[in-house]
């Protein structure tokens, strides 16, 4: 029998694992005590789980459990790598290069950057998503200490060349933080083969609790070192303090440990989902996939229905199935999706686009209920869209006088 | 954010979606809002000449859930009225009806702009003066 509602929107978050909640459990209470507590046994306890989660995470991505700060979640990780930078290197430098698809955790800090005296290079992306490899060497000057590009974007699934990327840093001298939060656990991601130097990512992206996160920091070739953003009792070897969050951080490493044994199984199934549901609703007229289909995180699907807005299309739906959409209505600012726009796509087509995430618990029989359940709704707006009409009649909607308001 | 129990009655049921010949000289056609503001609205209205009563209202909307309500309730608050008191519905009357939430009161604004941008459709066709309104205070 098909449950409802149906959760398509893993990008957002993902339900927990119950084996990750299992793992979790007896460091509520039977095992409660302070990792920093050194001198017994409940300190002793709770500091061999960290360490234990420690391995786990640091196996997922090819790092050393000692390269492995733990973090509330990927915001703080993401502002703990570019402002510990900034800082650590202000002797280098004062210059960062971005992108303007990046998250807002990421946006906004160098934004904060700048406010300070730094210089912040946003670089642009093509229809893809992807951004310029000579663009991007181009923009390194001596100042730059930092490239900031995330390994996968959390609205359209496209996984920027970061092997690449950490070869142009490499032959400039300068650091390379990705923000990992969509890839993962869901793609395989190795800091060495990468050539990374910080990478933050985040528990409850890999069906991991909320609250905890971590920030990878190179130690060797070279050893990085970023600036503390919270004074304290000098945790994590002094660069996050803070009483480390023990059940979460088990449930991190848990979350990393299965991530790693059901990747290439989860894969295959979600990705085969994935295109089922795409190419499905690819059938309607009008529709068109946002960002690459080549280089793309194998869960994700962001589509654009052509004449209907995002926000009156998951009214039709949204009680049994749970997407999200780039249109300006679902956010308070009124503005649609900054990601799409900047992948060339007129503010109406931003509008008009739907988030699907897939995740570790969908089924085809979910995927199947969603084919029809959208499909069905955007025929049925589409009969009432005045802009449908419109196209149908022929008429080119960039030749209207529109009022706009 | 959560709608009320009317805008998402007149999402699933619209009243008064379709079309009306926009050439005949009786029909006032209203269109407005943009594509990329994401919301666009068409509003039509049939007089009777004789007596200046809308007989008939149609509308089509690209848009949210509360786009769409604030139309389909223009286009049944219009049916049986004259021209005149057509004119008389204020975007703040839906508001009130649908309880739409601050963030979606542009919507009311639209349909009432949609209402007057029919009417004075209408009366350019029968050759009388546009009405001239006030640029509506919020958007």
């Amino acid at each position: 029998m098909l449950k409802l509602p149906i959760y398509l929107d893993n990008n957002a978050t993902t339900p927990m694992d119950p084996r990750v909640l299992d793992a979790m459990l007896p460091y509520f209470n039977e095992h409660f005590g302070n990792a920093a507590s050194r001198n017994h046994p409940f300190g002793w306890a709770a500091e061999e789980a960290v360490d234990y989660a420690r391995e786990q995470v640091a196996k997922l991505i090819g790092a050393d459990p000692k390269e492995i700060i733990f973090t509330s979640g990927a915001t703080e990780a993401d502002n703990l790598a570019i402002k510990g930078v900034y800082e650590m290197y202000a002797s280098k430098g004062n210059h960062i290069i971005t992108a303007t698809t990046e998250h807002k955790a990421v946006l906004d800090t160098c934004k904060h950057i700048e406010k300070l005296g730094g210089e912040v290079t946003y670089l642009p992306v093509d229809k893809d998503g992807l951004i310029d490899l000579k663009e991007l060497e181009a923009a390194i000057k001596p100042t730059t200490i930092l490239i900031a590009i995330m390994y996968a974007n959390n609205e359209i699934g496209t996984i920027q060349p970061i092997k690449e990327i950490s070869a142009i840093a490499r032959k400039h001298g300068v650091l390379v933080f990705t923000d990992g939060t969509q890839a993962v656990g869901k793609i395989p991601v190795d800091v060495n083969k990468d050539g990374i130097d910080l990478m933050a990512f985040s528990a409850h992206k890999m069906y991991g609790p909320k609250g905890v996160g971590a920030l990878y920091v190179r130690r060797k070739n070279p050893r990085v070192k970023v600036t503390a953003q919270m004074d304290g009792g000098g945790h994590e070897r002094g660069m996050r303090s803070g009483t480390l969050n023990v059940p979460g951080i088990v449930g991190l490493g848990k979350a990393c440990e299965l991530c790693m044994l059901d990747m290439e199984a989860d894969t295959k199934r979600i990705s085969k989902l994935r295109d089922k549901l795409e190419s499905s609703l690819l059938l309607l007229e009008e529709a068109y996939v946002n960002g690459s289909r080549e280089h793309r995180l194998p869960h994700v699907c962001n589509i654009s229905f052509k004449y209907v807005e995002g926000e009156g299309l998951m009214m039709g739906f949204n009680k049994n199935i749970a997407v999200s959409s780039g249109s300006a209505c679902t956010s308070a600012s009124l503005e649609p999706s900054y990601v799409l726009k900047a992948l060339g796509l007129g503010d109406d087509l931003a509008h008009s686009s739907l988030r699907f995430g897939l995740g570790r618990f969908t089924t085809e029989e979910q995927i199947d209920y969603t084919i029809k359940a959208v499909s069905e709704t955007v025929i049925k707006l589409r009969e009432m869209s005045p802009l449908w009409e419109m196209y149908k009649e022929g008429i080119d909607l960039n030749t209207i006088e529109w009022t706009a308001h | 954010m959560s709608y009320s129990e009317k805008v998402i009655d007149h999402y699933q049921n619209p009243k008064n979606v379709g079309t009306l010949d926009k050439a005949s000289k009786n029909v006032g056609t209203g269109l407005v809002g943009a594509p990329e503001c994401g919301d666009v609205m068409r509003l039509q209205i049939q007089v009777d000449e004789a007596t200046g009563v809308i007989t008939d209202a149609k509308f089509k909307t690209f848009g949210c859930g509360s786009a769409i309500a604030s139309s389909s309730l223009a286009t049944e608050w219009l049916k049986g009225k004259s021209v005149d008191e057509a004119l008389k519905i204020d975007n703040m009357d839906i508001v009130e009806e649908l309880n739409l939430p601050p963030v979606k009161i542009h919507c009311s604004v639209l349909a009432e702009d949609a209402i007057k941008a029919a009417i004075n459709d209408y009366r350019e066709k029968n050759g009388l003066e546009k009405i001239k309104f006030e640029e509506s205070v919020v958007h």
